[in-house]
């Protein structure tokens, strides 16, 4: 490790259970501590730091220092406790106000990576780069992500598209070719598959990742050599709520040039895990990663019921409960999700109505999940 | 430790697989079983047929190698030439259980029958190849002078002559397929016979006959295709008769005494010879043309069988006047003064009678005459006065109109069973009765326990059933829907018999008849409750009919009613085809399955879906707009659902004639292309008739085809299913079940529907119990609604009870058949896609397990089917199953409710689409699939359920066994009895063996039997296998153990 975070607590007594926390806010800082197996619920947490800052009339954003030294956030119950379990044993936090969050500091672009120290997280310090308005990270959603990089060869490049709930179509082709292997026999052609085209607009053209020409070798983990195109098209289309491919891209300049493992944090990427559907350990995408497989694409089961009135609200929300998902922030979702249950109530006894208006109602007052209900593993009972 | 594959040498091609039964001890459940596979139907483009008349056995041949022997009904043998090549001729070796087939590759195989395991299978042993450079095909090399064109097995069968294109015949030593030392009679020799005036420089052309001497087994009646017929003595190589005749000679035929033979010509006519040992010129005793005087076609080939009775038979094909009846395909038989000509519906490869071969009797008198057509084996017989029709036990046209659906339905009840054939047999009643004449061998297979029987729905709307209880298909009971429609063609039964002052006499015979009327008549789904003898049948045209067992005839008015399953949905037009306009007033029907009445879906798009539920009397239909239930005993709609997408029906004209106008204007657009193409370059001389021009363009578009194919390479658009895709609204499934749908403590009757687009509606129904029957309807009420979120078509939903399996059929408890369902635990819904099978509990539908298919294997669901296993070593235990047959051709075998992958196995071929489409599965661990448009491939994937040959053919004594191997012919690799006919399977296993007499010791084959891992590229190589080693319950129990 090249920093030292952890000098402090090497020179009291380490306390197992106790989390020693350390809040800046500005320039000030704050330490109190936690229970390691008790750290209750991140909406205490919250109002704890407002508290203990003394500014509970602001609307913060709480990021902690990871082991690798990447800044990420805390707003739910996961990624609290996750914050709480890495912490060894102190545990930086750092608060900012929610206007002045430099987004650019969270996830893929992570502290350690700029060669600075945390310090450097002063907002003067952050640089030429343009600043974007962009909402804070529970409103957007990752399109895309370039995963497992530190698993994969240099020259290949594994590429997880998120269609969910984006309106883009993934906008891409495949078609066969030929493409070349090195095997024990020299140089052998044989056939693959390879991106055709992009559709401008789409999805897979916004992201960048991927271009025309790049051989498609994996799909979701399952190597596509020796199956047709028209196999790895329904493969590709059966995966597309959650694409991951892997690709041998045309352009082998680009590639992500990986320093020494030794620095702990190199190729560290949002996914950075050792397996495609593995738990990811970058809980900034936890809302949007549906790493669960059963309840990536949970199906909407739409009670018809001649009085769904009967059915108070108290089942609905221990329906979510019990439901497989473990989702933190669950219960306060439902909370807001009732709105458009109510809207579903309406439209109940047809389908493609409901769904539309759950898009519809989605786009509105979802503001917090867009496309929630499909991924949350969500069980509309009405 | 549960599942293990058994490798062992006594189960050849045979995975098996081991589950723990419940009772700790270890039972097998499944086997895919490929040795037990059997072809039912009619082999696809015959090419020859030979017959045994000692053994009683007949075989037929087709153009792509495959090779089949029949006997008895259940006596079966199937093999395949390892080149695919048509069989040109086959040649029983009579009473010896051994066969030569001549395959237009010039080559003469011998095949053998042999025994293993007490069953008799067939093999190929020996092959030859005529010296010299025979053209290997006729279009590129000028024929070859030693091409084969017949061959004349001696008596005996020690020898066999070989008459060549180039006029030569070559003798060859049998069994061991050695050419003779004496050498071949060449036409050097002959012509020094022939007068010079005859001669006149020209060639005597190849040889088109060789018939032996029906007394003198020495002497060989020699035909050439000029008209040169000569009787040779092969020991002294003396001609003794020779016989100048002008026309061109097609084929000989001796009459039974020696005293004289039949000759017939390419002109149409036949004459009669002598044989009086003159050398002289001889001339004909007479020569008659019998459809003359006008100009006719050639006698292809003329048999004469005399008869105790009278005048002798004289059968021969062709000879038809050319300009009137060219284009018929006859047969006509004459005797006497009676005279009938036999007009089939396609062309005639061969035929052979049955008669009298004992040489002590003076007359031949034919029993049968046995004709093969390209799409039918028709026999006749020719001891019952009329010639009548007798119908063979197997090879049924399965495709005497094009089949569109099947359906099959096991054990079936001893009293329907009986009645459906009773009301069969009563169809036919101008049959004959004889014993069918073929009848060889023993078949050995048990009587099957449960009587099977297989439907296929036709294009002309006719559902026909089969008996598939065993190896050969029997043809039961002949539906026909077309009788109660207006259809443009009068619809008689069967084809006018001609007067008598019609000339020529023909008779319509077989009953292949590809020519649908009406298209909208197919029947696309078929439902039948064998308990209640009641049977759905729905249609092209948005019929559903609703029959019932009648075993009297009757006339009755049929009950009429629409539903419409548009509803209330603005702005849609159908653009398709008209409903079908019903018969009104009274209308009879024949003994067997009559109508009730007749729902017709609006818009009159092709039913898509059907479900039955006799106990409560309800049909459930759905086509590519909705669904609806109709009330069987009210004879009143209960509920009609549309299911198309808002968005779509907006700018909708109805879903097919939308597809249909993307055709068309695709047709258009390639048209376009081509006259484009044509107009810019030279055109073929103005004078040639438009005909043709065509052609020509045609031709060039061909040679243009590739090359635009390769400038756009085939790309596939990645994008997830919406729910504006079209057709999204097609009902894929119906189902009826008694089970939880709104809460977990009532259950009771529900109604189960999936779409294209990954949708399910449940709806509970209020079935009044049957006191209230006839106050109440029936009502439905909808009870959840699901959207699979990856929109994939639902091919199927099962609810499975509270111990995991699935519901019986209605009936099946009340009438005390099956286990009452378990009511107290929970009840689950399985949802099959084409991409994943997902399990949910009931009543809350929440997802329980699920298996994603095409996102691991890039597969998708084509055929399902919840099959029970029942395990070898105990009769109580079976085990419920998961059958998917997927787009790729592959069998995947899935636990339920757990759906854990039990194996996989190639099936067909994955570009045998036609194949897979046509699957069908039993409950009992088989299935059907066509492969040729009129041949069902069936397999066994159970242990204990197996359909396949199990016979015995004993050869005469006198069997001279096989010489060692001669240098010749070693590269003979055998390939006998092999499933791949028409090459549609897949065969995965490799085991060749040289199974030629010398090597004819023990040979154990080390198996190595792996199923192919579930992500590898599946191998597509095509290897034959050795079936000879046969599987049999014992030697399963052999490696159970203590069971």
């Amino acid at each position: 490790m090249s920093r030292s975070y952890g000098k402090p607590g090497s020179l009291r007594v380490f306390d197992m259970v106790a989390v020693e926390v350390k809040s800046k806010f500005g320039a000030e800082f704050r330490r109190f501590s936690l229970c390691r197996y008790k750290p209750g619920k991140f909406d205490d947490f919250y109002n704890l730091i407002l508290h203990t800052h003394n500014i509970s009339n602001m609307d913060v954003l709480i990021g902690y220092a990871d082991v690798h030294g990447d800044l990420l956030p805390i707003n739910n119950n996961d990624n609290f406790g996750k914050a709480i379990s890495v912490a060894n044993p102190l545990l930086r936090i750092f608060v900012q106000r929610k206007e002045e969050v430099d987004y650019d500091l969270f996830g893929t672009d992570s502290l350690t990576r700029k060669k600075k120290p945390l310090g450097g997280l002063r907002t003067d310090t952050l640089r030429k780069r343009v600043h974007l308005s962009i909402s804070i990270p529970q409103d957007f959603r990752p399109v895309s992500s370039i995963i497992d990089v530190d698993i994969l060869p240099e020259t290949h490049r594994r590429v997880r598209l998120y269609k969910h709930g984006c309106e883009k179509p993934l906008g891409f082709y495949i078609r066969d070719g030929t493409s070349v292997r090195v095997t024990a026999h020299g140089l052998e052609k044989v056939p693959g598959i390879f991106i055709s085209r992009l559709v401008p607009g789409g999805l897979a053209e916004s992201t960048g990742l991927l271009a025309v020409n790049d051989e498609v070798l994996e799909v979701n983990g399952i190597e596509v050599m020796g199956k047709t195109l028209d196999q790895v098209t329904d493969m590709m289309i059966a995966n597309s709520h959650n694409l991951i491919i892997t690709v041998k891209p045309v352009n082998q300049r680009n590639n992500v040039i990986r320093s020494s493992r030794m620095s702990g944090s190199s190729g560290h990427s949002n996914d950075s895990t050792n397996s495609h559907h593995s738990i990811s350990s970058a809980h900034v995408m936890q809302n949007y990663n549906p790493e669960d497989e059963s309840d990536e694409e949970a199906d909407i089961i739409i009670d018809g019921t001649e009085d769904p009135q009967s059915i108070p609200f108290k089942s609905l929300s221990s329906s979510f409960t019990t439901s497989r998902t473990n989702n933190g922030n669950l219960y306060q979702k439902i909370q807001k999700e009732l709105t458009f249950n109510d809207s579903i109530k309406e439209s109940k006894g047809n389908i493609f109505k409901t769904l539309t208006a759950i898009k519809a109602e989605a786009r509105h007052s979802l503001a917090l999940s867009r496309g929630g209900i499909e991924e949350d593993g969500t069980v509309i009972t009405l | 430790m549960l599942d293990c594959v058994v490798h062992c040498c006594h189960l050849p091609f045979t995975f098996l697989n081991f589950c723990q039964a419940t009772s700790g001890h270890w039972a097998i459940v499944i086997a895919i079983n490929k040795v037990g596979t059997v072809e039912h139907g009619f082999p696809n483009q015959p090419s020859s047929l030979a017959h045994d008349p000692k053994l009683r056995l007949m075989a037929i041949a087709t153009k792509s190698g495959a090779l089949k022997i029949y006997g008895v009904p259940g006596v079966e043998f199937t093999g395949l030439h390892k080149e695919t090549g048509t069989v040109t001729q086959m040649h029983f070796l009579p009473g010896q259980g051994r066969l030569l087939s001549l395959l237009d590759d010039n080559t003469i195989h011998l095949w053998e029958i042999n025994q293993k395991n007490s069953y008799s299978f067939l093999e190929e042993v020996r092959i030859f190849r005529l010296p010299g450079r025979p053209g290997f095909d006729g279009t590129n090399a000028p024929p070859s002078i030693t091409r084969i064109t017949v061959i004349l097995l001696k008596s005996f069968s020690k020898m066999a002559c070989l008459g060549t294109e180039g006029g030569g015949v070559y003798f060859l030593d049998l069994p061991s397929m050695q050419l003779l030392d004496d050498g071949p009679l060449l036409q050097d020799e002959v012509l020094q016979a022939v007068p010079d005036d005859y001669k006149c420089g020209k060639a005597l052309g190849p040889v088109e006959s060789l018939q032996e001497h029906p007394t003198d087994p020495d002497k060989i009646l020699i035909g050439y295709s000029r008209g040169l017929v000569l009787l040779w003595q092969q020991s002294t190589r003396q001609v003794e008769n020779l016989i100048l005749s002008n026309q061109q000679l097609e084929s000989l035929s001796w009459e039974r005494s020696s005293r004289t033979f039949v000759s017939s010509h390419s002109d149409g006519s036949y004459m009669v010879w002598p044989v009086n040992n003159a050398r002289s010129r001889t001339q004909p005793i007479t020569s008659s043309i019998p459809y003359g005087p006008f100009p006719c076609k050639a006698i292809n080939k003329i048999l004469w069988r005399t008869s105790e009775t009278g005048n002798p038979f004289i059968i021969f094909s062709g000879g038809m006047p050319r300009a009137s009846y060219g284009d018929r395909h006859c047969i006509t038989i004459m005797q006497g003064k009676a005279q009938v000509t036999l007009d089939f519906t396609s062309r005639v490869i061969d035929f052979f009678t049955v008669h009298n071969i004992d040489p002590e009797q003076e007359y031949d008198n034919p029993r049968a005459l046995l004709v093969l057509v390209e799409e039918e084996l028709v026999a006749v017989d020719l001891q019952t006065p009329g010639w009548p029709t007798i119908t063979p036990p197997y090879l049924a046209p399965l495709h005497s109109s094009a089949i569109t659906c099947s359906y099959h339905i096991s054990n079936i009840p001893a009293k329907l069973w009986e009645r459906i054939i009773s009301a069969g047999k009563q169809q036919h009643p101008q049959l004959s009765t004889v014993e069918w004449p073929i009848n060889g061998g023993k078949n050995l297979a048990l009587e099957p326990v449960h009587k099977g029987l297989l439907l296929t729905g036709h294009e002309d709307g006719t559902v026909r059933f089969w008996d598939a209880s065993g190896v050969s298909l029997k043809p039961l009971y002949k539906l026909a829907t077309a009788n109660i429609f207006q259809t443009d063609a009068d619809h008689t039964e069967g084809f006018p018999q001609c007067g008598e002052e019609d000339w020529p006499p023909f008779r319509k015979v077989g009953c292949f008849d590809p020519y649908s009327d009406d298209p909208r008549l197919g029947i696309q789904k078929i439902s039948l409750c064998k308990y209640s003898n009641r049977l759905v049948v729905a249609g092209t045209a948005g019929q559903v009919i609703v029959m019932e067992f009648s075993d009297e005839k009757s006339e009755r008015k049929m009950n009429l009613s629409t539903v419409d399953l548009l509803q209330d949905r603005e702005g849609f037009t159908w653009k398709g085809h008209d409903r079908l306009s019903p018969k009104g007033g009274l209308i009879s029907f024949a003994a067997g399955f009559q109508p009730n009445f007749l729902v017709q879906c609006i818009p009159p798009a092709a039913v898509t879906a059907v479900a039955f539920h006799t106990e409560w009397q309800l049909v459930a239909f759905g086509t590519s707009h909705g669904f609806g239930i109709f009330d069987d005993h009210r004879h009143q709609p209960v509920l009609a659902r549309c299911t198309l997408h808002p968005n779509d029906s907006l700018a909708m004209e109805g879903p097919l004639s939308r597809v249909k106008s993307l055709k068309k204007s695709l047709r258009q657009s390639f048209r376009r292309i081509r006259k484009s193409r044509v107009s810019g370059k030279k055109r073929p001389s103005s004078s040639s008739p438009t005909s043709k021009v065509q052609e020509a363009n045609a031709k060039l578009a061909e040679q243009d085809g590739p090359c635009e194919v390769e400038v756009t390479p085939v790309q596939r658009r990645i994008e997830p299913r919406s729910a504006d895709d079209s057709l999204s609204g097609v009902v894929r499934c119906l189902y009826f079940a008694d089970t939880f749908l709104r809460d977990a403590t009532h259950h009771g009757p529900t109604l189960w529907a999936g779409t294209n687009s990954g949708s399910v509606y449940a709806y509970a129904l209020e079935v009044p119990s049957r006191e209230k029957w006839t106050e109440r309807s029936t009502e439905a009420v909808l009870g959840k609604e699901i959207q699979l979120m990856h929109r994939a078509p639902v091919v199927s939903i099962a609810v499975l009870d509270g111990r995991g399996n699935p519901l019986p059929e209605p009936l099946e408890v009340s009438r005390d058949l099956a286990k009452a369902p378990e009511m107290q635990g929970s009840h689950s819904v399985l949802i099959i896609s084409e991409e994943q099978f997902k399990v949910f509990t009931l009543p809350r539908v929440s997802a329980k397990t699920k298996f994603k298919l095409t996102a691991h294997e890039g597969s998708r669901v084509r055929k399902l089917g919840l099959m029970n296993f029942p395990s070898v070593a105990s009769d109580e235990y079976s085990e419920n199953c998961l059958v998917c047959l997927t787009n790729l051709g592959d069998i995947h075998i899935f636990t339920i409710p757990g759906l854990r992958p039990q194996m996989r196995y190639d099936c067909i071929r994955k570009e045998d689409i036609s194949g897979i489409a046509s699957c069908v599965f039993t409950r009992t661990g088989q299935g059907f699939y066509l492969i040729s448009p009129s041949e069902f491939e069936r397999f066994s994937l159970s242990t204990r359920n197996i359909t396949e040959p199990r016979c015995v053919v004993a050869w005469e004594s006198g069997r001279e066994p096989l010489g060692p191997v001669s240098s010749l012919c070693n590269n003979l690799q055998g390939s006998p009895k092999v499933n791949r006919v028409n090459g549609t399977h897949k065969v995965q296993n490799k085991e060749e063996s040289n199974s030629l007499g010398a090597t004819d010791g023990v040979m154990d084959f080390p198996l190595a039997l792996t199923p192919t891992p579930l992500d590898s590229p599946i191998s597509s190589t095509d290897v034959t296998l050795d079936a000879s080693g046969d599987m049999t319950v014992e030697d399963v129990k052999d490696y159970l153990p203590e069971c």
